[in-house]
């Protein structure tokens, strides 16, 4: 179900994005690209992708003499150290759905893809022309930077342009610079970053993409159930009425019962601090412990609600075709 | 066919689906059980990979031992290690309108199972089955399914991957299909070595385990679970459902199908006692969804069986006697702060606290537990019902 080079194409003449198109045989790598089409004064990419402990991949876009440092990018991504590796080879199936060889930013116009972060060398910015692979390896496109974002932006991500050959420092006063890249669910485009800093590079990556063993697949970064209270991220209003299902999708009221039951179980928590003896861990942690608990029921019944409301109405209008807004 | 029964029935304990008794009025020894049954403890290392696997603190249940019990549960844990999925199996039998808090616990275990695996779920109620056990008409076990539907979707879960049905109102089709072919691996003879029919027993009764089969093959809901034969089961149970799995698993190979793997319970015990029997009939023997504080602060107070001793001094002599106590048994299912309930069981087991501020640490424990369910079940519309039991697919099933 993946696209193909020629729909790709296809859209991006829809667009109305310049682009020169260089067929050869099947390469590899980029010196084998190098090969095929260096001589033509463009800029060739190296492309990988990378994948962390918690199941996340990033695609990592970079100018084929650009060093790229795994180490310095997981730790800039907030990532730890070691955190970033090279995805499994079923990934590149599976997520980009290109063969080996091939990974390119193009292959996030697949909705697999959706939550695959995207890192672009900000050197791309300077060269008139950079090559990338159209989903296949036995081509290879020529656009400029301005043109890539004109896509991007089209399939919905923000382009982020990174340094990446920087190397800050990450500590406590410094946090990770690119810990917005992190994809945080299932369909979250990277927003958009600038950045500078020194730099001293180490790690050369020769190979284009991915190889070994481990089969792995998108596991969307999974959140701490325990931790603060989760605000919805939709807000609808809705109507009063005396229907429970209006009550539970009425966000005023779960927010105004939310701060209630914080603020009451933060008060008695420092009342009793105040007076007991033993040692206790910090007051908000406990409270919010004792909180959380009727929070996620809360929240569970109002998706769950919904969730209903959205069924019922499109029943509803599936039923009775002559009064939907159809034609 | 010579073959050792199964049916958990010697001359000790009886254990299977429609009896739990321990021998002599005593309690039931889970090992003996886990060695006759053939399934494997489960062990702290698994727990500890659980936590590691889905990062975050192990339930309560897991931590404390009430699910004691599996088949295949590693095999699941390296199948989603891959970053391959499975999906979850659990029912209940609605045989009462009430339900109490031994009920609730499998869906509260499966619940955390889903969050914290996030995969999808199919809920069985088996209004068949207790129309038959039970003969209840066939519209009261219709009504009572989807009464207990709402107990169980009060429980929190999630609708974008859960599908909830009853057997009267699903049977039929692709899952009708799979019911024949397991029914086909399973002489007479096998079901009566395992369930302990016998002749008497009506045909209903006999072509019954096969419908609380099916459910652990992904074919039998063509609509979720299209094009992926190949996904594992988890079945989280009370230990007394394992006959039903037991054959499922045996089964299983020979049609095609993946052996569905088990995460099973011990049984939770009545307000009077291990040795004393819940009992639909018996108000105050169990804690129900549907009591009030007053009636939980009456019925732990009056009925709890407690472990400490006769007066006060020979409580603070001796301590309590905490293999017994209700209440502290009680509190190792349901009060989840680890430190808390150890600090209990030294002073109590030491004698230094009594009786009635344990029970006092249950009844704060318990209200709280059934005011928040009793909130989320007033939200438990027929509307949620029917959307939780619409035969529709699941697309965001794994997200």
């Amino acid at each position: 179900m993946g696209y193909t080079k020629d729909q790709l194409l296809a859209r991006l003449k829809e667009l109305q994005i310049d682009f020169l198109c260089y067929d050869h045989p099947p390469v590899l790598t980029v010196e084998a690209q190098a090969k095929e089409v260096g001589h033509l004064g463009g800029a060739l990419s190296k492309n990988l992708l990378l994948k962390d402990k918690k199941q996340r991949f990033y695609v990592v876009s970079a100018l084929a003499d650009t060093n790229v440092d795994l180490k310095v990018l997981s730790q800039r991504l907030g990532l730890g150290k070691g955190g970033l590796r090279m995805a499994p080879e079923e990934a590149l199936q599976e997520l980009l759905q290109v063969p080996l060889g091939c990974v390119t930013p193009f292959a996030l116009i697949n909705d697999s893809a959706s939550c695959v972060s995207l890192l672009l060398d900000q050197g791309f910015k300077a060269s008139p022309s950079c090559y990338f692979h159209p989903l296949t390896n036995e081509v290879t496109i020529s656009l400029n930077a301005s043109s890539l974002d004109k896509f991007l932006v089209s399939i919905g991500r923000q382009p982020s342009y990174v340094d990446l050959e920087a190397n800050p420092v990450v500590g406590k006063d410094n946090p990770p610079d690119l810990a917005d890249l992190v994809p945080s669910g299932v369909t979250t485009p990277s927003d958009t970053i600038a950045n500078t800093v020194t730099s001293a590079p180490t790690e050369k990556v020769v190979e284009k993409d991915v190889l070994p063993a481990k089969k792995s697949v998108n596991h969307p970064a999974s959140g701490d159930a325990k931790s603060r209270a989760v605000l919805p991220k939709k807000v609808d209003k809705v109507q009063r009425s005396i229907d429970p299902l209006a009550e539970a999708t009425d966000i005023e009221k779960l927010v105004k019962e939310i701060l209630n039951k914080t603020s009451t179980a933060l008060l008695t928590e420092v009342t009793k601090e105040l007076n007991d003896t033993q040692i206790r861990p910090s007051v908000v942690d406990v409270a919010s412990r004792r909180v959380s608990s009727d929070l996620e029921h809360m929240i569970m019944s109002l998706k769950n609600a919904a969730y209903t409301q959205g069924f019922h109405a499109g029943l509803q209008t599936t039923l009775r075709p002559n009064l939907s807004s159809q034609k | 066919m010579a073959e050792e029964s199964m049916t958990g029935r010697d001359d000790e304990q009886v254990v299977n689906p429609w009896e739990v008794t321990a021998k002599d009025g005593g309690k039931i020894d889970y090992d003996k059980l886990i060695e006759k049954f053939g399934c494997q403890r489960l062990e702290e290392s698994l727990v500890q990979r659980v936590e590691r696997l889905t990062g975050r603190p192990a339930h309560v249940f897991l931590r404390r031992g009430v699910f004691f019990a599996h088949r295949d549960f590693n095999e699941i844990l390296d199948v989603y290690e891959r970053g391959e999925k499975f999906f979850l199996y659990t029912g209940r039998g609605p045989s009462s309108e009430a339900l109490h808090l031994g009920h609730l616990v499998p869906f509260m275990f499966t619940k955390y199972l889903q969050d914290a695996f996030k995969v999808p779920l199919v809920i069985q109620l088996t209004d068949d089955e207790k129309c038959m056990w039970k003969n209840l008409t066939v519209e009261e076990s219709k009504r009572l399914a989807r009464e207990n539907a709402k107990d169980i979707i009060a429980c929190g879960f999630d609708i974008t991957r859960t599908f909830i049905f009853s057997d009267f109102s699903y049977v039929g089709g692709a899952f009708y299909e799979n019911m024949v072919k397991v029914a086909k691996c399973v002489t007479f003879n096998k079901v009566v070595g395992i369930f302990g029919f016998t002749n008497e027993d009506h045909i209903g009764k006999i072509s019954f385990p096969p419908v609380q089969a099916v459910p652990s093959f992904p074919s039998s809901f063509p609509h979720i679970f299209s094009g992926k034969d190949n996904l594992r089961c988890l079945i989280p149970c009370a230990i007394d459902q394992d006959p039903y799995f037991r054959m499922t698993r045996d089964v299983a190979p020979r049609i095609g199908y993946q052996k569905p793997a088990l995460i099973e319970s011990s049984f939770f015990p009545a307000l009077q006692g291990e040795t004393g029997k819940m009992s639909a009939s018996d108000p105050n023997s169990a804690i129900y969804v549907t009591d009030s504080s007053k009636d939980i602060k009456n019925k732990v107070n009056k009925y709890a069986f407690s472990g400490g001793q006769d007066s006060i001094e020979n409580h603070r002599k001796y301590g309590a006697n905490l293999e017994v106590d209700i209440p502290v048994k009680y509190l190792s299912f349901f009060l989840e702060d680890d430190a808390k309930l150890d600090h209990i069981k030294k002073e109590y087991g030491a004698g230094r606290m009594l009786t009635g501020e344990v029970k006092k640490c249950l009844i704060e424990v318990l209200s709280e537990m059934v005011e928040r369910h009793c909130k989320a079940r007033a939200l438990v519309t027929d509307e949620v019902v029917d959307a939780f039991m619409a035969v529709r697919p699941l697309p965001y099933m794994f997200s």
